[in-house]
């Protein structure tokens, strides 16, 4: 049984029909690349499985149960977090209060539950520091930050809760040369720990450095779903401009 | 100015200040330097009686500024405020009056009154997906039709002897609506700046599409947030009928003006995403010293709404200013 399991996903807005029955699965402790072009349906597909979106059609199974309908809340309770390609940060509120948004610790004071800043900024700061991040104080706006470090407080947040699938919509886009070879270890890290990733990327070279399979995505449907092992880069472009299917028409 | 470190410094001083809030000391030397200018002024200004004066003409619209709060943190607006004021001290009067029920069945009549209004405008908003400035804006007319239809128009006087103690009396020489007013601004700046409540409402203005991505259940709250405006709304009418002893259905005309002027003026960020109630506090008493200033100069009460209405533009032309600098989006 794979951690995640789609099977025949479907949603439409209006006309647009952007997922057309998608099918793919995801191993405990692998990275799986999902790549296609702009409006290939990968963003909608991503907020589907984190119940962003609600799909029209098809199962969503994680962990042996199904997701569809559950509300993104819940979804990330069942383990699976996202790191947004516009980080989906508050970026008026602190950092603490950025990685512990929706979950934020409380205590009890005369049977109110009031936020705990203090130990939430503790344990922020402890998760900044295990992750390396240079970010001057937890107690900074996030709006402050340079967009590398706002990225470092995303993958904080979705690291903090011990998720077991963490997809990355283009975590590297953004980022220098250097930051992007940290992202590529943290996938590697993730991997090791027995947590799945999906990375959504246009980058092929980072896809194949740390991905252990590669779909592609085109026009809502998956044309292609290969180990990247036993497949290249060419092959890939090549599903993903739509190449392959124009010689067999 | 010379050192890195003073703009962090002073972030970390000012966050200080305002408990984590958003008040802004502008706020503090605005009303400060309006006293002393009213001082100079006028001779009866700095009266105890005239003080007490200035709280309890704050209270009414005091009150609403602080449900405004919730709202306009949420990037939202509720302009149906003045009018849920009124529908709710009528149907208060009503319930009293014309049908000879116990004084507290008027009491929670009329807050109820004002929380199902509210709750009608979150529902509309989050259902219907209208803006809040439409369905806010069509509730400032349906509520007051709705208090004109129930009382013919004529005020409904005689309330009981309780209700009329929470808008005349002076309990320990201080009228009871300013102590209602100082009591509710203290749960209301615990729900804001320290439940999950106040930080979602806040978070919801900053940036909405990723609160929902984190679990925040967006529909929910906003109705729970125009639920809590209309039932300050509904808190305010019941002083507003208690202090005058009748059920008004022309009370607190404009009041959404002066409570919106009021919450901007404490700092609470127009767009959304950072609120105060200890600014909105310092904000609505701005705007009862002024009131209260012009009236002691013996200026018509014309002026007062112009004065009113351009200090709210005023204070959005700075605070766009302000917000120029500083944020990276």
């Amino acid at each position: 049984m794979s951690l995640l399991e789609l099977n025949d996903v479907r949603k439409t807005f209006g006309a647009i029909e952007a997922l057309r029955g998608v099918t793919f699965s995801v191993e405990a402790g692998s990275a799986v690349a999902l790549v296609g072009d702009n409006g290939a349906g990968k963003s909608t597909l991503m907020k589907t499985i984190t119940g962003v979106h609600r799909p029209d059609g098809g199962e969503i199974r994680f962990d042996g149960d199904s997701i569809v309908g559950k509300d993104p809340g819940e979804i990330r309770e069942a383990g699976i977090e996202m790191i947004y390609q516009d980080l989906a940060l508050a970026r008026m509120r602190d950092v603490a209060s950025n990685i512990f948004l929706g979950r934020e610790l409380t205590r009890s004071v005369l049977g109110i539950r009031l936020i705990d800043t203090s130990r939430m900024r503790n344990e922020a700061e402890a998760m900044i520091a295990r992750l390396g991040a240079r970010i001057p104080s937890v107690n900074q706006l996030t709006g402050q930050l340079s967009g590398g470090q706002q990225q470092s407080v995303a993958i904080a947040r979705a690291l903090t809760f011990n998720p077991k699938l963490v997809i990355m919509d283009e975590p590297t886009a953004a980022l220098a040369v250097r930051e992007v070879e940290h992202v590529l270890d943290l996938i590697r890290t993730l991997k090791r720990d027995g947590i799945s990733v999906i990375l959504i990327s246009h980058r092929l070279t980072d896809v194949f450095s740390v991905c252990d399979r590669v779909v592609v995505l085109r026009q809502g449907e998956v044309i292609a779903d290969d180990a990247t092992r036993s497949t290249s880069m060419n092959a890939v472009v090549a599903h993903i401009v739509g190449a392959h299917s124009e010689q067999a028409s | 100015m010379t050192s890195a470190s003073t703009p962090a410094a002073s972030a970390s001083w000012r966050a200080r200040f305002a408990g984590g809030g958003a008040l802004r000391l502008e706020s503090l030397i605005v009303l400060a330097v309006l006293c002393v200018a009213m001082t100079l002024l006028s001779n009866v200004f700095l009266s105890i009686s005239n003080i007490l004066n200035i709280l309890l003409s704050t209270s009414v619209f005091g009150v609403l500024a602080i449900g405004m709060t919730f709202v306009i943190s949420s990037a939202g607006i509720d302009l149906s405020v003045g009018s849920i004021l009124a529908l709710s001290g009528v149907v208060g009067a009503m319930l009293t009056s014309n049908l000879d029920l116990p004084w507290w069945i008027g009491l929670l009549g009329c807050l109820a009154m004002g929380a199902l209004t509210g709750a009608l405008n979150g529902f509309l908003i989050t259902r219907g997906a209208i803006p809040p400035f439409i369905v806010t804006l069509g509730m400032l007319g349906v509520a007051r039709g709705f208090a004109l239809v129930l009382s013919n128009g004529v005020s409904i006087y005689g309330l009981p002897p309780e209700t009329v103690w929470l808008g005349q009396g002076r309990p320990f020489g201080v009228p009871t609506p300013v102590i209602i007013l100082l009591l509710t601004a203290l749960v209301a700046h615990v729900l804001l700046a320290h439940t999950r409540f106040g930080v979602y409402a806040q978070v919801i203005g900053d940036n909405e599409v990723a609160a929902r991505a984190m679990g925040v259940r967006v529909e929910r709250m906003k109705v729970l947030i125009y639920t809590l405006s209309g039932l300050l709304s509904g808190l305010a009418g019941l002083l507003f009928a208690a202090r005058i002893n009748s059920g008004e259905p022309t009370a607190g005309l404009n009041y959404e003006l002066t409570a919106i002027t009021a919450t901007i003026l404490g700092g609470t960020n127009l767009f959304g995403g950072r609120g105060s109630v200890a600014g909105t506090l310092i904000g609505a008493l701005i705007m009862g010293v002024l009131q209260n200033g012009l009236n002691l100069m013996a200026v018509r009460p014309f002026y007062q709404q112009i004065a009113i209405g351009a200090v709210l533009i005023l204070a959005v032309w700075l605070d766009r200013i302000n917000s120029r600098e500083g944020w990276r989006r």
